[in-house]
């Protein structure tokens, strides 16, 4: 018995995915669909411009490709994985965190860390007493001391 | 002629720049004035010298000389006259040129100062000034020559040189390339010169910051003789950054303003650390403080100006293999390399007699918070320099390259943004030296309360986002401080001598136009935070094609599609127009003309948007599309920006602040006359 519904249940998942497949085929996708898709890639030729708004006709080729990839109903991620694959990691928007690709995410926080690590260690040192300081601040001294020798000659 | 001419003008510049740095170094270590003056007349020629080659170069573009390959490249028998001006900031060799005419007008600028009081550091003013020139002038004369002209060799190839090679032959195209389509734009004319201009006159300080570094002066002289010229590097590196802004929104065709491009960011870094460096100096001026700090400041901002330069200028951007390939590329790392090193050893050198001689007493003082606010930029910098630089790295070291785009940029510097502003709300209520929490809360709390209304209004009425509702809630804070600062300053003049509102507003500004010049950047800066945070987080967008009479819908928008035509213009373009009926809540608001352009001899199309444009909001519309045959069909792709205009508007505001604060002031009297005043008066004459 518990067999039979596990089957069935199968069965009807198979047909479910089925029927969507053919709907996504049936509904052509809208051009803000594809372009959300878009949104988030990038051709090795046009630098730095989202595929999205890009007007070359290579971009604009990739952009049919989307279309007809929604149309058989790819996802956003088989779609992005399509484009890495064909044209390596550049294409997407952020690097994926893989390998070196890890700096970009934890050299900011770390580096966040380490300057706050010192900020608070120089405010710190700036509020003990500044005897030795003052002390050795000796060539301000002889600058002022001429500055005012100066102004007691010519007063 | 006239390319021998401007190429002879270089040469002697180059020669002037080498040995204006010599005698000026020489006759300081000598102590032989008549050397120094000798160096500075030099500085003073430099800049006539370098105006003949640049009116060389315009005469050469004006004129169609197409044999020259620098005017065959940037100009056509197309472009008007103008257009042909301002082709000496449309390439490689002739941006170098104008780069190095600004900079030596502003050494002779400096070289005609009063130096009574600094001649000490005028030698190594004069050093700094003139390398960094001859830098920039070893690059056009070796590397990058302007003048050089287009000969076909014996064996039938194309080449350039200045001097004929052997049995090559001169040759003469009947047009030329044109300048990019991209860089026609008003916007993109003046974007370059502004940008040149800012990262120049950060040489300035950085030069008198060397000068006292090995003149071994410890006080602040530096800074006071070089504020202006600080504030008006960051005044033309602001306005650069704002027109290139626009100049991206009105022609890139993307429907935004800032692209988080690694060419943008280049201008951006030394602009942060400008800023940081402005605030900072407050503080050695008021306190004694952060002169180390100061010193790394200048230097990271001077190194800044040569790595943006040298960012867009070797062709590293596209691809480290570019950076092999081009043959500036190298020089420009070797002597920021140097010029970094060297800064950094005078530093070191003086580290000892530039401590400060005060403490810090409060974490919430002025002193405090400016340095929280140095940190916050030094982030954001550091943040930026990693994402630029990373594509290079990956490259280098795995070979395949990344793309760091906006969504990395804006979750990281997103949140270091929002510290500024809290900090820009807070500091201007602090005091310097003694600042407590709880004196500082007392005089927060209700401008905090008030604040609070305008993200409780939003929430009330829809708002649901809750970056939107902090970004909010901190801009206005920082609004409702600074105008509490100014109505404060008023109302004590008002009190103290009578004068109306207006007038006690001008003269508060007139009487301390650092403090309120200051107050009006970041009222610039409010109403810049406010349009950021509208089209960053309420930007929306569709994409529809449309029958001629058929209508695309945007929010409260309606977009009817009228017809499209089609036409040659005669500087060699084909556009493609198309007019659509713009509704809104139903009713009529008039018609929208988005096309696009394509340039024939350059083979590229321009999208130019069609824009409804109020102070509340921007109707965006791109033509993306269009049937060839009939134009009974077209694309649109429609962008609805709210709240972007308010970019614009505080950038005037912030570029009138900056103008302010920047504005001279009478330098404090001489001791001398203050001295013989004070006498005639106690002898009641």
């Amino acid at each position: 018995m518990g067999r039979m519904m596990v089957c069935t249940g199968v069965l009807a998942s198979l047909l479910l995915a089925g029927v969507g497949t053919v709907q996504a085929q049936d509904e052509q996708p809208t051009d803000d669909q594809v372009n959300a898709v878009a949104k988030g890639l990038y051709c090795p030729v046009c630098e730095n411009v989202p595929l999205d708004v890009c007007p070359t006709p290579a971009c604009k080729q990739w952009r049919d490709t989307i279309r007809d990839q929604l149309a058989q109903g790819w996802t956003q991620g088989q779609i992005e994985q399509f484009f890495v694959d064909q044209y390596g990691d550049r294409v997407l928007g952020t690097p994926p965190a893989t390998g070196l690709n890890w700096l970009v995410y934890l050299l900011p926080p770390l580096v966040f860390v380490a300057g706050a690590m010192i900020l608070a260690g120089v405010f710190r040192g700036w509020r003990k007493p500044l005897v030795s300081t003052i002390e050795s601040a000796s060539p301000d001294d002889r600058y002022l001391e001429r500055v005012e020798e100066e102004i007691r000659r010519r007063g | 002629m006239i390319e021998g001419i401007g190429y002879a003008a270089l040469v002697i510049s180059f020669v002037l720049a080498l040995y204006g740095a010599g005698a000026a170094a020489f006759g300081a270590k000598r102590s032989r004035p008549e050397l120094v003056e000798s160096a500075r007349r030099a500085m003073l020629l430099s800049w006539p010298m370098i105006s003949v080659a640049a009116l060389a170069i315009i005469a050469l573009l004006v004129a169609g000389r197409y044999d020259i390959a620098y005017v065959a490249k940037v100009t056509s028998n197309a472009m008007p006259p103008y257009l042909r001006v301002t082709a000496l900031w449309g390439g490689q060799e002739g941006s170098l040129v104008f780069w190095s005419w600004l900079m030596a007008a502003f050494a002779s600028a400096v070289g005609l100062r009063q130096w009574d009081r600094d001649r000490d550091l005028l030698p190594w003013v004069i050093v700094v000034t003139m390398i960094t020139l001859a830098f920039f002038l070893s690059l056009i004369i070796f590397f990058e020559n302007p003048f050089s002209r287009i000969w076909i060799t014996p064996e039938g190839a194309q080449t350039t040189a200045l001097f004929q090679p052997e049995g090559a032959l001169a040759a003469a195209p009947p047009d030329g390339q044109g300048l990019n389509p991209l860089l026609r734009h008003p916007g993109m004319i003046i974007h370059p010169p502004m940008l040149y201009l800012g990262f120049v006159s950060f040489v300035i300080p950085y030069a008198f910051a060397m000068a006292a570094l090995v003149v071994g002066r410890s006080d602040d002289r530096w800074i006071r003789v070089t504020r202006r010229w600080t504030l008006v590097a960051w005044l033309f590196l602001g306005l650069g950054l704002i027109l290139g802004g626009r100049w991206a929104y009105d022609v890139l065709g993307w429907g935004g303003y800032w692209g988080w491009d690694p060419v943008e960011i280049a201008a951006f870094m030394p602009w942060l650390a400008g800023t940081a460096f402005l605030h900072s100096v407050m503080v050695q001026e008021k306190k004694g403080m952060l002169k180390h700090w100061n010193m790394l400041l200048i230097i990271l901002t001077y190194s800044l100006v040569l790595f943006g330069t040298f960012l867009t200028r070797s062709g590293v951007l596209s691809s480290v293999h570019a950076f092999a390939q081009s043959a500036i590329g190298p020089m420009f790392f070797a002597f920021i390399g140097v010029s970094f090193i060297v800064s950094l050893w005078l530093l070191l050198k003086r580290w000892g007699e530039l401590r400060g001689v005060n403490q810090i007493n409060s974490m919430v003082s002025r002193e405090s918070l400016f340095l929280l606010n140095n940190f916050l930029f030094i982030m954001i910098l550091a943040v930026l320099f990693l994402g630029v630089i990373f594509p290079l790295v990956s490259e280098l070291f795995t070979g395949q390259t990344v793309t760091v785009g906006p969504a990395w940029y804006e979750r990281i510097v997103g949140p270091l943004f929002a510290g500024l502003l809290l900090l820009m709300g807070v500091a201007p209520l602090s005091a310097y030296g003694s600042s407590s929490w709880r004196t500082l809360g007392r005089q927060l709390w209700q401008l905090v309360a008030l604040s609070l209304v305008v993200p409780a209004i939003l929430l009330i009425t829809g708002m649901r986002s809750a970056a939107a509702l902090l970004g909010y809630w901190l801009a206005t804070l920082v609004a409702v401080v600074t105008l509490y600062e100014f109505w404060r300053g008023a109302s004590a003049r008002r009190r103290r001598h009578g004068e109306s509102l207006p007038v006690a507003l001008v003269k508060l500004a007139g009487r301390n136009r650092r403090r309120y010049g200051g107050f009006v950047i970041h009222l610039g800066v409010v109403l810049m935070a406010f349009g950021i945070i509208g089209i960053e987080i309420f930007q929306t967008e569709t994409q529809g094609t449309l029958e001629r009479g058929e209508q695309l819908t945007l929010g409260r928008y309606v977009m009817v599609y009228e017809g499209l035509t089609r036409f040659n213009t005669s500087d060699g373009r084909e556009i493609s127009r198309a007019e659509l009926s713009i509704f809104k809540d139903g009713r009529s608001v008039g018609k929208l003309f988005p096309r696009s352009d394509f340039y024939f001899v350059q083979n590229q199309p321009m999208t130019i948007p069609g824009v409804r444009s109020t102070l509340e909001e921007d109707l965006y519309v791109l033509l993306v599309g269009w049937e060839p045959i009939g134009q009974d069909s077209a694309t649109f792709k429609v962008f609805h920006n709210p709240l972007v205009n308010f970019i614009w508007l505080g950038g005037a505001i912030f570029i009138l602040g900056t103008l302010v604060a920047a504005w001279p002031e009478r330098e404090p009297e001489p001791v001398r006359r203050r001295t013989a005043q004070a006498q005639a008066l106690a002898a009641g004459d």
